[in-house]
């Protein structure tokens, strides 16, 4: 019986130091560069990092071009979910899927899709080409890029939250006769404001740390497409202590969205036996 | 199947197959207040969302106030947000981001858009107070009780000036005493709008209370209609005798 309890409390204790030094393993891998990046060199080495001449134009291209592929994301991207959290047939889910795909695409692979679709012999490009207008390796090329990118990110989290937003709340409205523009306005979209600004924060993060796709379809030029990641990628070859006050101002900044990110995570809405009421 | 005697302001016939169920409905009912029994999946919530165009019947035809607003043959089907009517779900469905009063406001300013502010808020009281609910003004919907929040949804409906309500089981989560009073509420406002009004119940009391014709569904179709008095004295079927039994 003694043996029994004595094995029973062994067995505990090496399933909890199991558990503790598997967590703490990857905690610390994780956690380890990221000090790193804080700590090496000290705060007067990385605030002469500033200096750096690509720092500061890289760090306000990036703020102004990742604000406005955010304000096209969250413009289009809004009525673009709406819909399809609306629709069920195979098209929608078809195109639901194929919207997801710049989520896992490799960065190079959407840069040559840029490319292919917009660069000066591309699909659209070519006869955008010869009306003057040209977007390859110009900061509109840098917002396009992070539009690409971004763009699944928000999608997926207005699609959650609009899909989750109660049907009866929906039926209700409309059996009292509110047009579709007043449900959207004025029930789905404050419902769904949580969820929205949590998609609208991690489609902005992804798009400050865009690199591979800006690289291929907008280049890398100082001041015209050098955004933060291709500064630091720029820097690395010249001044590690630039790169590194590069890369913790990424950090940060993306550490502030992760923040905004968890508070205003918060799951609307609620399943109903009317889903399929909707149309 | 539900022939008034009163000229029909909601005039019927609905035709649809949902998985094994194969709704085939014929309502008629004047200005009055039906109440629909039925067991489980006979249909009811079915029938109401038809009504309401929420489900697109097969075949059918539905005319309400002597306006077409379904007919499978023309073809025509009406958006639901044109139908006129005033739908009130079991979970009374309140928008949990406005307070009872805005809620109330919402449903007023979709048929009376030209109303100002002060107008709105005046008459949004003034069905709030109808029943007996004008101290919630100010609650948002998370912080009432279910008969608060149920007098809130009647009042809402009633602010959408409907020309027919719908009420899918509103009583079903109150308490007895609760569920008396709200039921009261709603029989006096009903008769007091004089539409159609349609409520689907599963409790006797409800039934026995509300002293108006009773439909009975069953397997989608309507096979009884009459007082619940007619009802209890010859149950037509199995499922009306253990009803008219239960309490």
């Amino acid at each position: 019986m003694t043996r029994a309890v004595g094995a029973g409390a062994l067995g505990r204790r090496l399933f909890a130091l199991t558990m503790t030094l598997l967590a703490a393993g990857l905690g610390s891998f994780i956690l380890l560069p990221l000090l790193a990046l804080f700590t090496h060199g000290g705060p007067l080495s990385l605030l002469r990092g500033l200096g750096h001449p690509v720092a500061l134009p890289a760090l306000w291209l990036s703020l102004a071009t990742t604000v406005t592929a955010l304000v096209i994301v969250v413009i289009g991207g809004t009525p673009l979910a709406w819909h399809l959290a609306r629709t069920s047939g195979r098209l929608s889910r078809w195109l639901e899927t194929t919207l997801q795909l710049p989520m896992v695409m490799p960065p190079s692979v959407a840069g040559i899709a840029l490319l292919l679709a917009f660069g000066r012999q591309g699909v659209l490009g070519t006869p955008l080409h010869s009306l003057g207008w040209s977007f390859a390796f110009s900061s509109m090329a840098v917002v396009m890029a992070q539009v690409f990118v971004s763009s699944p990110f928000y999608l997926q989290a207005a699609l959650v939250a609009f899909r989750r937003l109660d049907a009866n709340l929906l039926a209700v409205a409309r059996s009292f006769g509110a047009s579709p523009a007043r449900i959207f306005f004025a029930v789905a979209l404050p419902l769904a404001r949580p969820a929205l600004l949590a998609g609208a924060a991690t489609a902005w993060a992804r798009a400050l740390g865009e690199f591979g796709a800006t690289l291929m379809f907008a280049g890398n030029v100082a001041g015209k497409t050098q955004t933060l990641p291709l500064a630091i990628y720029a820097a690395l070859e010249t001044d590690l202590r630039a790169a590194q006050t590069l890369s913790v101002l990424l950090v940060l900044i993306a550490f502030a969205l992760l923040l905004a990110v968890r508070g205003r995570a918060t799951v609307v809405g609620r399943s109903s036996p009317l889903e399929k009421a909707r149309s | 199947m539900t022939e008034s005697s009163v000229p029909a302001r909601l005039s019927a016939t609905v035709e649809k197959t949902l998985g094994k169920l194969h709704l085939s409905a014929h309502l008629h009912v004047g200005r009055e207040l039906l109440t629909i029994i039925g067991p489980n999946g006979s249909g009811k919530t079915s029938l109401l969302l038809s009504l309401l165009g929420l489900w697109r019947p097969d075949r059918g035809r539905i005319v309400l106030d002597n306006r077409v607003l379904f007919d499978s043959n023309v073809p025509l089907d009406c958006p639901t947000e044109q139908r006129g009517f005033a739908y009130v779900p079991q979970d009374q469905a309140l928008f949990p981001h406005l307070s009872a009063l805005a809620n109330v406001e919402f449903a007023l300013t979709c048929r009376q858009p030209g109303l100002c502010r002060a107008e709105r808020r005046h008459h949004a009281f003034g069905f709030l107070d109808r029943m007996d609910a004008a101290s919630l003004a100010s609650r948002p919907p998370a912080s009432l009780s279910g008969g608060e929040r149920q007098r809130v949804a009647i009042a809402r409906a009633l602010a959408a000036h409907p020309k027919a309500l719908l009420c899918d089981e509103p009583f079903s989560a109150l308490s007895p005493n609760v569920r008396a009073e709200v039921r009261g509420r709603l029989a006096e406002c009903a008769e007091a709008l004089a539409v159609p009004t349609l409520l689907v119940t599963h409790d006797r009391t409800d039934v026995a209370a509300l002293a108006g014709r009773v439909a009975v569904m069953e397997m989608g179709q309507i096979v009884a209609c009459g007082s619940f008095d007619e009802l209890s004295a010859d149950p037509p079927t199995p499922y009306v005798t253990h009803f008219v039994g239960s309490g």
